[in-house]
């Protein structure tokens, strides 16, 4: 066993033991990712400099006996968190030289514990993406099999932490962003409720979707990086003033009661075989472990896709107008006026899957077309919202496929936007619902490739969500596989 | 069509975006497939359906009135693609 195969409470552990120091773990990790970073692509950014100091600093917390559970641990942000002093590029070339001037809150919280920040992880431009092969910087490749997509948005969270290049990651989950990518690298990702995390600092795609959550090894480092970065925060007005539970503590393994219900519009048409047999297979595990399993219906979920491809394009439209030449980014030379300058900026700084959301958000808001599209688009999220509300009523918990199939190969979907929107299925529905889900780790297709399950949680429930999550991890070997990366 | 090349030309001056000859003609028949997959929700009965904006229903958020410590200028300047004397600095916009 090598340092960077430790989950992060094993080397909390070791830490506060004294058998290892922040600094020979961050090393350890600066190493790995030296080495491995090459092939997989998965940085943009890599702090050798700063994630040393963080690490001495840390070490000397832990010698004054102030650790605090993410105390000289090595984490990785997905390059869409503003990090004071280092270069935040939303994996964009409008925001090549961008260096942030502050801390998003996220970021503030996890460094109040002392964490080391290692680097700053590839994604797709402006989370808009299911592959990561929207960055600016060049694709992700799986640490599973490189030939495949790791998903995406968060697609170098997800590989960076199967392939043990951080002992955890922070992603942004706006249509599935954590959990997609999470299952086809088998690790945890979670999506917290909507104003579950504060988006204080997170460069915004679409606003009434956009949530922060963790990428882990396993449901308790979850639950530890969840602790961390959770709560209200009064610079996001959007961040829920609620009580925050104590996760760990909420993991017993104890499911008696619990009723987890199974979308019957979720096992249809299109579901990978392998997908569909592993998913049932976790549900006949819940079974085994005292759950009670029953058949629900949420069914507004085909409208799910149509409903957010309006939705959040047009909230990213309106984001992405403060991209402009002006304040901060990449300014055209040679405009011929300001408008011209403007246009010509945002056609050199933008790529081609941004200019199609932005041209699609600016239709649907346009004049005469507000209420076919976008107004018609909110009145079917109510609809899609009700459903959860009131599959919630008789169940605790969804089960659910992440994605309807195993990861696709590189280039396999980059020609047809629709199809690769369609990837985000069963993902999509729980951002237009704002409640929390996560990916777990629940099997392999017959050709290797992992299989993720997804968890869905009432809304502000994460306790119970982690909880249900932990009991199957508990049960299964899934989470101990390794990449041979 | 649900979408015309001359209205995408339209669309990406409201939306301040130059496209090539070549980008037009690409993103006219990729918008007209994601808008003819979008006509699904016409099928929908929305007739006094209320509109969510937010998942989380909540009202307008007020805090005190206060002066806070924010950024130097030379903080909000450091990014800036041009600026001179603690201001961002552009082309010549009145003739």
């Amino acid at each position: 066993m090598t340092v960077y195969d430790l989950t992060l409470a094993e080397l909390r552990a070791k830490l506060d033991k004294r058998e290892l120091s922040a600094v020979e773990v961050t090393k350890t990790y600066l190493d790995r990712i030296a080495a491995t970073n090459p092939a997989l692509n998965t940085f943009i950014t890599i702090c050798n400099e700063t994630a040393l100091a963080e690490a001495q600093a840390a070490d000397q917390a832990i010698a004054e006996g102030k650790a605090q559970a993410l105390t000289g641990l090595p984490i990785a942000a997905k390059d869409i968190f503003n990090t004071a002093g280092l270069r935040t590029t939303c994996a964009s070339r409008i925001l090549d030289n961008y260096v942030s001037p502050y801390d998003a809150t996220a970021i503030a919280r996890i460094k109040e514990q002392k964490a080391v920040i290692i680097g700053k992880l590839n994604m797709d431009e402006f989370a808009m993406g299911s592959s990561n092969e929207n960055s600016a910087f060049g694709p992700v490749r799986n640490p599973w099999n490189q030939d495949l997509v790791p998903g995406g948005s968060s697609g170098g969270s997800a590989a960076s932490v199967a392939a043990r290049q951080a002992v955890a990651a922070l992603g942004t989950d706006t249509g599935g962003s954590i959990r997609q990518p999470a299952s086809h690298c088998s690790v945890v990702g979670l999506k917290p409720t909507y104003g579950r995390v504060s988006r204080y600092g997170v460069i915004a795609y679409a606003s009434s979707l956009d949530q922060v959550g963790p990428v882990t090894r396993d449901v308790r480092d979850c639950a530890l990086m969840l602790q961390a970065i959770a709560g209200y925060d009064p610079a996001d007005s959007t961040s829920v003033n609620t009580p925050v539970a104590d996760y760990q503590s909420n993991l017993t393994g104890n499911l008696k009661g619990l009723k987890i219900g199974l979308p019957k519009e979720y096992f249809i048409e299109g579901l990978d075989d392998d997908v569909r047999k592993a998913v049932e297979q976790a549900a006949e595990k819940y079974r085994e472990l005292g759950a009670e399993i029953i058949e629900v219906s949420l069914p507004h979920t085909s409208y799910a896709v149509a409903c957010y491809y309006l939705i959040a394009t047009a909230e990213a439209s309106s984001n992405l107008a403060r991209y402009d030449g002006v304040r901060y980014g990449l300014r055209a030379e040679n405009a011929e006026n300001l408008v011209d300058m403007y246009m010509q900026t945002r056609a050199a700084g933008f790529g081609s899957e941004v200019k199609r959301r932005i041209m699609l958000g600016t239709y649907a808001l346009s004049s005469g077309y507000y209420d076919a599209y976008y107004l018609k688009a909110q009145k079917v999220r109510t609809l899609i919202r009700q459903d959860f509300l009131n599959a919630f009523e008789t169940v605790d918990a969804l089960l659910t496929p992440v994605a309807p199939t195993p990861a696709f190969a590189l280039g396999e979907k980059v020609n047809d936007p629709l199809q690769m929107y369609l990837s985000d299925i069963y993902t999509i529905p729980v951002n237009l619902a704002g409640t929390c889900a996560m990916s777990l780790p629940c099997g392999f297709s017959t050709d290797e490739r992992p299989i993720g399950l997804q968890l869905i949680g009432k809304p502000f429930d994460e306790a119970t969500l982690l909880r249900t999550a932990h009991a199957y991890e508990q049960a299964t070997e899934w989470h101990k596989r390794k990449t041979e990366f | 069509m649900k979408i015309t090349r001359t209205e995408v030309e339209h669309v990406s001056r409201l939306a301040r975006l130059a496209l090539s000859a070549e980008e037009l003609d690409s993103l006219t028949g990729e918008m007209d497939a994601i808008l003819g997959y979008v006509e699904q929700l016409a099928t929908l009965d929305t007739e006094g359906i209320v509109p969510t904006a937010h998942a989380v229903p909540m009202e307008n958020a007020f805090r005190p009135d206060e002066v806070k410590v924010g950024f130097t200028a030379e903080q909000a300047l450091s990014n800036a693609p041009d600026a001179a004397e603690s201001a961002f600095r552009v082309g010549r916009i009145i003739e």
